[in-house]
Protein backbone atom coordinates (compact mmCIF):
# COMPACT_ATOMS: atom_id res chain seq x y z
CA UNK A 1 0.00 0.00 0.00
CA UNK A 2 1.30 3.44 -1.02
CA UNK A 3 1.24 6.08 1.63
CA UNK A 4 -1.67 7.58 0.15
CA UNK A 5 -3.50 5.13 0.37
CA UNK A 6 -2.93 4.32 4.17
CA UNK A 7 -3.63 8.15 4.68
CA UNK A 8 -6.43 7.95 2.75
CA UNK A 9 -8.14 5.19 5.27
CA UNK A 10 -8.42 7.91 8.04
CA UNK A 11 -10.59 9.71 5.99
CA UNK A 12 -13.48 7.72 7.76
CA UNK A 13 -14.58 9.90 10.27
CA UNK A 14 -14.88 7.04 13.03
CA UNK A 15 -11.94 5.52 11.93
CA UNK A 16 -10.17 8.67 12.17
CA UNK A 17 -12.08 8.74 16.34
CA UNK A 18 -10.33 5.49 16.79
CA UNK A 19 -7.06 6.16 15.23
CA UNK A 20 -6.72 9.45 17.27
CA UNK A 21 -7.98 8.02 20.80
CA UNK A 22 -5.20 4.57 20.31
CA UNK A 23 -2.55 7.30 19.49
CA UNK A 24 -3.12 9.83 22.35
CA UNK A 25 -3.11 6.88 24.91
CA UNK A 26 0.30 6.39 24.03
CA UNK A 27 0.07 2.59 25.30
CA UNK A 28 -1.67 -0.95 23.86
CA UNK A 29 -5.75 0.15 23.55
CA UNK A 30 -8.48 -2.60 23.49
CA UNK A 31 -11.64 -3.24 21.47
CA UNK A 32 -14.01 -2.52 23.99
CA UNK A 33 -12.48 0.47 25.68
CA UNK A 34 -11.34 2.33 22.01
CA UNK A 35 -15.51 1.79 20.87
CA UNK A 36 -16.45 3.72 23.79
CA UNK A 37 -14.18 6.60 23.67
CA UNK A 38 -15.40 6.79 19.57
CA UNK A 39 -19.45 6.44 20.72
CA UNK A 40 -19.74 3.52 18.37
CA UNK A 41 -20.47 -0.26 18.76
CA UNK A 42 -17.85 -2.70 19.57
CA UNK A 43 -18.35 -4.57 16.46
CA UNK A 44 -17.99 -1.72 14.52
CA UNK A 45 -14.82 0.01 16.28
CA UNK A 46 -13.40 -3.84 15.82
CA UNK A 47 -13.74 -3.39 12.18
CA UNK A 48 -12.06 -0.27 11.76
CA UNK A 49 -9.30 -1.36 14.18
CA UNK A 50 -8.78 -4.15 11.93
CA UNK A 51 -8.60 -1.99 9.15
CA UNK A 52 -6.36 0.55 10.51
CA UNK A 53 -4.11 -2.49 11.47
CA UNK A 54 -4.19 -4.02 7.64
CA UNK A 55 -2.97 -0.84 6.89
CA UNK A 56 -0.45 0.08 8.53
CA UNK A 57 -0.89 2.76 10.73
CA UNK A 58 -1.70 0.39 13.86
CA UNK A 59 -0.29 -3.19 14.91
CA UNK A 60 -2.13 -5.12 17.19
CA UNK A 61 -1.33 -7.84 19.52
CA UNK A 62 -3.25 -9.61 22.08
CA UNK A 63 -2.98 -9.60 26.57
CA UNK A 64 -5.54 -10.38 29.40
CA UNK A 65 -7.01 -6.46 29.95
CA UNK A 66 -8.01 -8.02 33.04
CA UNK A 67 -4.49 -8.45 34.61
CA UNK A 68 -4.73 -11.56 35.84
CA UNK A 69 -3.40 -14.84 34.48
CA UNK A 70 -3.54 -18.49 34.27
CA UNK A 71 -6.64 -20.44 34.67
CA UNK A 72 -9.98 -18.29 34.96
CA UNK A 73 -8.65 -15.30 33.75
CA UNK A 74 -10.41 -15.24 30.59
CA UNK A 75 -9.00 -15.40 26.89
CA UNK A 76 -6.75 -12.77 25.69
CA UNK A 77 -7.77 -9.47 24.58
CA UNK A 78 -7.13 -8.28 20.80
CA UNK A 79 -5.10 -4.76 21.76
CA UNK A 80 -4.14 -1.65 19.14
CA UNK A 81 -1.27 -0.02 19.25
CA UNK A 82 0.22 2.90 16.83
CA UNK A 83 3.24 1.69 14.25
CA UNK A 84 6.15 3.44 14.81
CA UNK A 85 6.76 4.00 10.92
CA UNK A 86 5.79 7.40 9.17
CA UNK A 87 3.94 8.01 6.34
CA UNK A 88 3.90 11.16 4.38
CA UNK A 89 2.46 12.52 1.05
CA UNK A 90 4.16 15.39 -0.74
CA UNK A 91 2.02 17.03 -4.02
CA UNK A 92 3.94 17.62 -6.18
CA UNK A 93 6.58 15.32 -4.68
CA UNK A 94 9.21 17.21 -2.72
CA UNK A 95 11.30 15.41 -0.43
CA UNK A 96 12.73 17.83 2.83
CA UNK A 97 13.55 14.87 4.53
CA UNK A 98 16.76 14.42 2.10
CA UNK A 99 17.68 18.11 2.36
CA UNK A 100 16.84 18.08 6.07
CA UNK A 101 19.65 14.73 6.44
CA UNK A 102 22.23 16.33 3.91
CA UNK A 103 21.85 19.99 5.79
CA UNK A 104 22.31 17.98 8.61
CA UNK A 105 25.35 15.92 8.08
CA UNK A 106 26.77 18.98 6.46
CA UNK A 107 26.25 21.12 10.11
CA UNK A 108 27.49 17.80 12.08
CA UNK A 109 30.95 17.55 9.81
CA UNK A 110 31.48 21.30 10.22
CA UNK A 111 29.98 21.58 14.10
CA UNK A 112 27.84 23.96 13.46
CA UNK A 113 25.53 23.06 16.73
CA UNK A 114 25.81 26.48 18.86
CA UNK A 115 24.93 28.47 15.12
CA UNK A 116 21.79 25.68 14.57
CA UNK A 117 20.82 26.22 18.18
CA UNK A 118 20.73 30.51 17.75
CA UNK A 119 18.62 29.88 14.68
CA UNK A 120 16.06 27.63 15.99
CA UNK A 121 16.18 29.66 19.23
CA UNK A 122 15.23 32.42 16.42
CA UNK A 123 12.45 30.91 14.60
CA UNK A 124 10.13 30.10 18.36
CA UNK A 125 10.48 33.69 19.16
CA UNK A 126 9.44 34.44 15.70
CA UNK A 127 6.61 31.90 16.13
CA UNK A 128 6.01 33.31 20.23
CA UNK A 129 5.76 36.70 18.24
CA UNK A 130 4.37 39.15 20.81
CA UNK A 131 2.57 36.63 23.12
CA UNK A 132 4.18 36.96 26.43
CA UNK A 133 6.24 33.81 27.73
CA UNK A 134 4.45 31.01 28.48
CA UNK A 135 2.00 30.95 31.58
CA UNK A 136 1.90 27.40 32.89
CA UNK A 137 2.42 23.45 32.39
CA UNK A 138 -1.34 23.52 30.31
CA UNK A 139 -0.57 26.50 28.07
CA UNK A 140 2.90 25.13 27.44
CA UNK A 141 1.10 21.55 26.37
CA UNK A 142 -1.67 23.72 23.85
CA UNK A 143 1.58 25.46 22.22
CA UNK A 144 3.36 21.83 21.80
CA UNK A 145 0.50 19.47 20.67
CA UNK A 146 -0.58 22.82 17.73
CA UNK A 147 3.22 21.86 16.66
CA UNK A 148 2.51 17.96 16.73
CA UNK A 149 4.64 17.22 20.21
CA UNK A 150 1.56 15.09 21.29
CA UNK A 151 2.26 16.52 25.19
CA UNK A 152 0.88 14.83 27.81
CA UNK A 153 1.06 16.18 31.72
CA UNK A 154 2.76 13.08 34.00
CA UNK A 155 3.35 13.24 37.75
CA UNK A 156 0.18 15.58 38.11
CA UNK A 157 -1.05 15.20 41.67
CA UNK A 158 2.10 12.44 42.43
CA UNK A 159 3.61 13.11 45.80
CA UNK A 160 7.32 13.07 44.71
CA UNK A 161 7.54 13.81 41.50
CA UNK A 162 6.49 17.55 39.86
CA UNK A 163 4.71 17.96 36.83
CA UNK A 164 6.07 18.12 33.75
CA UNK A 165 4.87 18.33 30.13
CA UNK A 166 6.15 15.12 27.99
CA UNK A 167 5.87 14.62 24.29
CA UNK A 168 5.14 11.48 22.73
CA UNK A 169 6.10 12.50 19.47
CA UNK A 170 9.37 14.44 18.06
CA UNK A 171 8.44 16.27 15.49
CA UNK A 172 12.00 15.75 13.62
CA UNK A 173 12.38 12.17 14.55
CA UNK A 174 13.89 11.59 11.14
CA UNK A 175 16.55 13.66 11.24
CA UNK A 176 16.60 13.17 15.20
CA UNK A 177 17.77 9.36 15.03
CA UNK A 178 20.34 10.12 12.60
CA UNK A 179 22.44 12.89 14.09
CA UNK A 180 20.86 12.85 17.91
CA UNK A 181 22.85 16.07 19.60
CA UNK A 182 22.82 18.64 16.93
CA UNK A 183 18.84 18.02 16.38
CA UNK A 184 17.91 17.23 20.07
CA UNK A 185 19.58 20.57 20.75
CA UNK A 186 18.28 22.30 18.01
CA UNK A 187 15.29 21.11 18.99
CA UNK A 188 15.43 22.13 22.81
CA UNK A 189 16.41 25.95 21.43
CA UNK A 190 12.93 26.45 18.93
CA UNK A 191 11.22 25.32 22.75
CA UNK A 192 13.26 27.57 24.67
CA UNK A 193 12.33 30.31 22.34
CA UNK A 194 8.51 29.41 21.25
CA UNK A 195 7.60 29.01 25.37
CA UNK A 196 10.21 32.14 26.41
CA UNK A 197 12.96 32.92 28.61
CA UNK A 198 12.32 33.51 32.03
CA UNK A 199 9.04 32.80 32.21
CA UNK A 200 7.38 30.55 34.23
CA UNK A 201 7.97 27.53 32.95
CA UNK A 202 11.22 26.21 30.64
CA UNK A 203 12.28 23.88 29.06
CA UNK A 204 14.91 21.23 29.68
CA UNK A 205 16.32 17.89 27.90
CA UNK A 206 15.00 14.81 29.45
CA UNK A 207 15.40 12.14 26.94
CA UNK A 208 13.64 8.70 27.09
CA UNK A 209 13.57 5.85 24.67
CA UNK A 210 10.38 6.50 22.38
CA UNK A 211 9.81 9.93 23.33
CA UNK A 212 10.71 13.45 22.63
CA UNK A 213 14.00 14.67 24.21
CA UNK A 214 12.98 17.81 25.92
CA UNK A 215 10.39 18.07 29.07
CA UNK A 216 8.50 21.71 30.47
CA UNK A 217 8.39 21.78 33.64
CA UNK A 218 7.61 24.92 36.03
CA UNK A 219 10.49 26.94 36.52
CA UNK A 220 12.60 27.02 39.93
CA UNK A 221 11.57 29.06 42.22
CA UNK A 222 13.32 30.34 45.25
CA UNK A 223 12.09 27.81 47.77
CA UNK A 224 14.59 25.27 45.59
CA UNK B 1 23.07 -23.76 16.08
CA UNK B 2 24.46 -21.70 12.88
CA UNK B 3 27.33 -18.84 14.31
CA UNK B 4 24.25 -16.09 13.52
CA UNK B 5 22.14 -17.74 16.35
CA UNK B 6 24.89 -17.72 18.62
CA UNK B 7 24.31 -15.11 21.44
CA UNK B 8 26.32 -12.05 20.43
CA UNK B 9 26.90 -8.76 21.94
CA UNK B 10 27.85 -5.30 20.88
CA UNK B 11 30.77 -3.42 21.84
CA UNK B 12 31.99 0.25 21.38
CA UNK B 13 34.09 2.13 21.89
CA UNK B 14 34.25 6.14 21.73
CA UNK B 15 37.52 8.17 21.90
CA UNK B 16 37.21 12.04 22.47
CA UNK B 17 40.28 14.76 22.29
CA UNK B 18 40.32 17.39 25.76
CA UNK B 19 40.13 20.75 24.68
CA UNK B 20 41.90 21.53 28.23
CA UNK B 21 43.31 19.07 30.57
CA UNK B 22 41.16 16.87 32.96
CA UNK B 23 41.61 19.00 36.20
CA UNK B 24 40.83 22.12 33.56
CA UNK B 25 37.84 24.61 35.47
CA UNK B 26 36.75 24.31 31.73
CA UNK B 27 36.14 20.70 32.11
CA UNK B 28 35.05 20.47 35.62
CA UNK B 29 30.94 20.47 34.20
CA UNK B 30 32.17 17.12 32.49
CA UNK B 31 33.60 15.48 35.54
CA UNK B 32 31.30 16.47 37.49
CA UNK B 33 28.61 14.90 35.49
CA UNK B 34 30.98 11.35 35.02
CA UNK B 35 29.89 9.19 37.87
CA UNK B 36 25.83 9.96 37.57
CA UNK B 37 26.39 8.90 33.80
CA UNK B 38 28.41 5.89 34.45
CA UNK B 39 25.53 4.95 37.31
CA UNK B 40 23.13 5.43 34.47
CA UNK B 41 25.02 3.50 32.37
CA UNK B 42 25.20 0.55 34.64
CA UNK B 43 21.59 0.50 35.37
CA UNK B 44 20.43 0.69 31.90
CA UNK B 45 18.30 -1.54 30.46
CA UNK B 46 20.75 -3.72 28.32
CA UNK B 47 24.00 -2.76 29.71
CA UNK B 48 26.80 -5.63 30.33
CA UNK B 49 30.12 -4.30 30.93
CA UNK B 50 32.34 -0.90 30.48
CA UNK B 51 36.01 -0.64 30.90
CA UNK B 52 37.36 0.98 34.16
CA UNK B 53 40.77 1.25 35.07
CA UNK B 54 42.35 -0.47 38.24
CA UNK B 55 41.03 1.07 41.33
CA UNK B 56 39.06 3.58 39.65
CA UNK B 57 35.26 4.56 38.93
CA UNK B 58 36.25 5.28 35.19
CA UNK B 59 38.31 5.43 32.19
CA UNK B 60 39.51 8.32 31.95
CA UNK B 61 42.92 7.95 33.39
CA UNK B 62 43.36 5.93 30.99
CA UNK B 63 45.31 6.98 27.78
CA UNK B 64 45.73 4.15 24.92
CA UNK B 65 45.15 6.92 22.24
CA UNK B 66 46.94 9.64 23.15
CA UNK B 67 47.67 11.59 26.13
CA UNK B 68 44.75 14.05 25.74
CA UNK B 69 42.31 10.99 24.80
CA UNK B 70 40.28 9.88 26.60
CA UNK B 71 38.43 6.82 25.41
CA UNK B 72 34.93 4.78 26.46
CA UNK B 73 34.56 2.04 26.17
CA UNK B 74 31.37 -0.47 26.76
CA UNK B 75 29.29 -3.70 25.87
CA UNK B 76 25.87 -4.30 25.05
CA UNK B 77 22.73 -6.59 24.45
CA UNK B 78 21.79 -4.84 21.59
CA UNK B 79 22.87 -1.91 19.30
CA UNK B 80 19.30 -0.55 20.35
CA UNK B 81 20.22 -0.56 24.10
CA UNK B 82 23.51 1.32 23.33
CA UNK B 83 21.12 3.98 21.63
CA UNK B 84 18.84 4.48 23.93
CA UNK B 85 21.32 5.00 26.43
CA UNK B 86 23.53 7.24 24.73
CA UNK B 87 21.17 9.21 22.98
CA UNK B 88 17.68 8.94 25.08
CA UNK B 89 19.19 8.97 28.54
CA UNK B 90 21.17 12.19 30.50
CA UNK B 91 23.49 10.87 28.75
CA UNK B 92 22.50 13.20 25.81
CA UNK B 93 23.37 16.16 27.21
CA UNK B 94 26.80 15.32 28.16
CA UNK B 95 26.81 14.48 23.74
CA UNK B 96 25.05 18.21 23.34
CA UNK B 97 27.52 19.93 25.39
CA UNK B 98 30.75 17.45 23.25
CA UNK B 99 31.54 21.02 21.53
CA UNK B 100 32.38 22.55 25.10
CA UNK B 101 34.61 20.21 26.05
CA UNK B 102 36.23 17.79 23.42
CA UNK B 103 37.88 18.74 19.76
CA UNK B 104 35.81 18.23 16.92
CA UNK B 105 37.16 15.14 15.42
CA UNK B 106 37.71 14.49 11.45
CA UNK B 107 37.80 11.28 11.55
CA UNK B 108 35.03 8.07 13.58
CA UNK B 109 35.47 8.95 17.25
CA UNK B 110 32.48 5.61 17.45
CA UNK B 111 32.91 2.03 16.48
CA UNK B 112 30.81 -0.14 16.77
CA UNK B 113 31.58 -4.72 16.49
CA UNK B 114 30.13 -7.54 17.34
CA UNK B 115 31.36 -10.23 19.91
CA UNK B 116 30.63 -13.41 21.58
CA UNK B 117 28.75 -12.78 24.65
CA UNK B 118 31.14 -13.50 27.32
CA UNK B 119 34.13 -11.87 25.89
CA UNK B 120 35.56 -8.94 27.20
CA UNK B 121 37.30 -6.76 24.52
CA UNK B 122 40.82 -5.15 25.31
CA UNK B 123 41.70 -1.17 24.46
CA UNK B 124 44.08 -3.14 21.57
CA UNK B 125 41.30 -4.96 19.98
CA UNK B 126 38.93 -1.93 20.18
CA UNK B 127 41.50 0.70 19.19
CA UNK B 128 41.97 -1.93 16.03
CA UNK B 129 38.60 -2.00 14.93
CA UNK B 130 38.33 1.98 14.88
CA UNK B 131 41.51 2.12 12.92
CA UNK B 132 39.87 -0.80 10.39
CA UNK B 133 36.96 2.00 10.49
CA UNK B 134 39.21 4.71 9.33
CA UNK B 135 40.78 3.32 7.22
CA UNK B 136 38.10 1.35 4.71
CA UNK B 137 34.51 3.05 5.98
CA UNK B 138 31.72 0.71 7.71
CA UNK B 139 31.97 -3.00 7.08
CA UNK B 140 30.08 -6.34 9.35
CA UNK B 141 33.67 -5.94 11.42
CA UNK B 142 33.70 -2.05 12.34
CA UNK B 143 30.53 0.34 12.13
CA UNK B 144 28.71 3.26 13.23
CA UNK B 145 25.16 4.07 14.49
CA UNK B 146 23.86 5.44 10.83
CA UNK B 147 25.79 2.16 8.91
CA UNK B 148 25.23 -0.61 10.86
CA UNK B 149 25.44 -4.32 10.48
CA UNK B 150 23.48 -7.21 12.39
CA UNK B 151 25.20 -9.74 13.87
CA UNK B 152 23.81 -12.13 11.31
CA UNK B 153 25.84 -9.94 8.55
CA UNK B 154 29.02 -10.27 10.50
CA UNK B 155 28.74 -13.86 11.49
CA UNK B 156 28.92 -14.46 7.67
CA UNK B 157 31.23 -12.28 6.73
CA UNK B 158 33.47 -13.86 9.28
CA UNK B 159 32.25 -17.08 7.73
CA UNK B 160 32.11 -16.45 3.88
Amino acid sequence: MEDIDTIAMLQDPVRRRLYEYVVAQGREVGRNEAAEAAGVARTLAAHHLDKLTEAGLLESGSRRLSGRSGPGAGRPAKVYQRVRAEFAVSLPARDYRTAAELLAEAAEEAGLDAALGAAARRRGEALRGTAAPCGDLEEAARLLAARGYEPHLEGEGAEVAAPVVRMRNCPFHAVAERFPPLVCGMNLALLEGLLGADGPVRARVDPRPGECCVVVENSKTDAD
Amino acid sequence: MTASQRAVHLAQLNVATLLHPLDDPRIAPFVEVLDPVNATADGAPGFVWRLVEDGGADATALRPAGENVIVNMSVWESQEALWDFTYRSGHLEVVRQRRDWFHRHVEAHLVLWWIPAGHVPTVEEALARLAELRAVGPSPRAFTFTSSYSAAEAAEAHTG
